[in-house]
């Protein structure tokens, strides 16, 4: 095995990416790509939803294949564990013993599901979902007629729900904060997206604890915390993640809600850099604020960035924040982070379809969010994400008016 | 000159300048664009990444630019401008008869 060249751990989206992108930037050394999971790299988004409900034989779509990493010269070790980094040494040892040394080291070990902590948590109907493995384990479950109790009303949950709908299963959402898509999604858009799985049949228990979990007799309880019972066959919990840090916390490099790095991906360490899930980084577009993203896009756009910076590139990273959520036939689309705006502005585009813009008290839009079916509110949200990188303040009566086109917001 | 292989598609003032708009021909989707210089051109329907179509996407000079990952290609040539893009959009000849677009697909 060459050594001494460029070392990636974590084989998922944004490893697989910085990979090809060391190569596109034209680094002509050694990488090495190192995966836990056996699988080569794969796309986790359709895991909730294309996958869930497909009707053959599930497969996942590589965002790098085994042929492809030979092709471009991509060591790729899957069904490994980096178990060290002995930063000392520039190299990563492997949990069977093996040591790679690099030149400079990308960690992208993403994230991992957050598990419930209540009694009889623990039971072998409780369901997490990250992986492929988990994805069918999930699918398997999700039978017509199954009762399906999803814990927790963020996007995994939810995407799960209108698949189980969609799987013919009759589907319950629990969720302890007051409203569903509390992080992330402004509160009139998660009412529509609400609305819509009520119309599908989904019932909501919002603002209700968990208290413990037991079965009996082949049926599962979830107790809440205010006495009620709910009787299901199946729960999924999708609670949120958990960025994947120990190895860096071991190896003594600083973590603060994921691996902390810089504003061009660098961790403390100059020669380890860290993108993806597993990193938080500090957003010039948010006044320097660190946010840490879970998001297709941003695995993607940081993958890139890091590797051309791991060459010796000085980019910053500054992409607006961007995610996607399938849900039925619509799809919600956000761009940059609503949470400190002090004004909203609606925007009705016929069909259902909504979009909403937050601006900041100086006027500049900070972020847009929409609901709809795709052709109606991509490109609406794409140059939206235009306006918000620019910083532009757009005039609020504008952004409201659907005859206003956005594409003449940004070129004014 | 013979119209064979050539079918119609929409009007020519249906798309704005800059824009694009899916046309569906039996199985076949196409994307149709008018460039900011009032050309015309057309590609198949859909990204060749995950099959996502591509008018619902945005136009920005003579790019389309796919509405799921943002795959970019030269609309004129059907070029993959790069990840996670990288197999090149089928074109089809186009020109415009009589206020209708026209598109060879023979
Ligand atoms: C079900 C599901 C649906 C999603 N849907 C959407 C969506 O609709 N829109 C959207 O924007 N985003 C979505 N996401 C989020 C998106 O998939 C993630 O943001 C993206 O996968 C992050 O990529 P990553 O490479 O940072 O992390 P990951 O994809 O998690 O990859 C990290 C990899 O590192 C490996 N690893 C960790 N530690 C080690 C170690 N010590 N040694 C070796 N390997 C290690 C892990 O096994 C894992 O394979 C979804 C995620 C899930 C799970
Ligand atoms: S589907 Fe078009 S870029 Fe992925």
């Amino acid at each position: 095995m060459a050594d001494g060249g460029m070392v990636i751990v974590g084989a998922g989206e944004c490893g697989a990416r910085a990979a090809q992108a060391l190569r596109e930037a034209g680094w002509s050394g050694a990488v090495t790509l190192i995966g836990e999971e056996s699988l080569p790299p794969y796309e986790r988004p359709p895991l909730s939803k294309a996958l869930m409900v497909a009707a053959g034989e599930p497969q996942v779509a590589h965002p790098l294949t085994r042929d492809a990493a030979a092709q471009k010269g991509i060591d790729l070790l899957l069904g490994a564990r980096v178990a060290e980094i002995d930063r000392e040494a520039h190299a990563v040892i492997l949990a069977d013993g093996r040591r790679i040394s690099y030149v400079k080291l990308l960690l992208a070990t993403g994230a991992r599901p957050r598990r419930l902590a209540v009694p009889g948590a623990d039971s072998r109907d409780v369901l997490y979902l990250r992986s492929f493995a988990d994805a069918l384990a999930i699918r398997e479950r999700l039978r017509a007629g199954a009762r399906l109790c999803v814990i927790g009303g963020g996007f995994i949950g939810l995407e799960v729900a209108a698949s189980a709908v969609a799987r013919g299963c009759r589907v319950t959402v629990v969720e302890v904060t007051p409203r569903i898509l509390m992080r992330g999604v402004p509160a009139p858009l998660a009412e529509l997206i609400a609305r819509r799985h009520e119309q599908a049949g989904v019932r909501f228990r919002v603002g209700a604890g968990i208290a413990r979990i037991s079965e009996s007799a082949g049926t599962v309880k979830i107790g809440l915390a205010d006495g009620d019972e709910i009787e299901c066959d199946v729960i999924v919990a999708g609670i949120g993640a958990a960025p994947e840090t120990l190895l860096a916390a071991r190896a003594g490099l600083a973590v603060e809600n994921g691996i902390r790095v810089d504003d061009r991906l660098r961790t403390s360490d100059p020669d380890i850099f860290a993108a993806g899930d597993c990193c938080s980084a500090p957003h010039a577009l948010y006044d320097g604020r660190r946010i840490r993203l879970e998001a297709w896009r941003n695995a993607h756009d940081q993958g890139n960035l890091a590797a051309r910076n791991m060459l010796g590139g000085d980019q910053r990273y500054e992409a607006v924040p961007w995610f996607w959520s399938d849900q039925y036939e619509m799809t919600l689309h956000v761009a940059g982070l609503a949470d400190q705006a002090t004004k909203h502005v609606k925007r009705d585009l016929g069909d259902g379809a909504e979009l909403h813009f937050h601006l900041a008290g100086d006027g500049r839009l900070l972020a847009a969010s929409g609901f709809g079916p795709l052709g109606k509110v991509a490109r609406e949200i794409r140059l939206a994400e235009m306006l918000i990188q620019k910083g532009a303040k757009p005039a609020p009566d504008q952004l409201a008016a659907p005859e206003v086109k956005l594409k003449s917001l940004l070129n004014a | 000159m013979s119209n064979a292989g050539w079918i119609e598609t929409c009007r020519a003032d249906e798309i704005d300048e800059e824009d694009v708009l899916r046309f569906d021909h039996g199985s076949l989707t196409l994307a149709i664009y008018r460039s900011a210089d009032g050309k015309y051109y057309a590609t198949d329907g859909l990204c060749t990444h995950e099959q996502v179509h591509l008018a619902d996407g945005l136009v920005m000079g003579d790019i389309i630019e796919c509405p799921m990952h943002n795959g970019r290609f030269d609309y004129r040539t059907g070029e993959a401008k790069g990840a996670p893009v990288c197999v090149n959009l089928k074109t089809y000849p186009v020109k415009v008869e009589g206020g209708r677009v026209l598109v060879q697909i023979g």
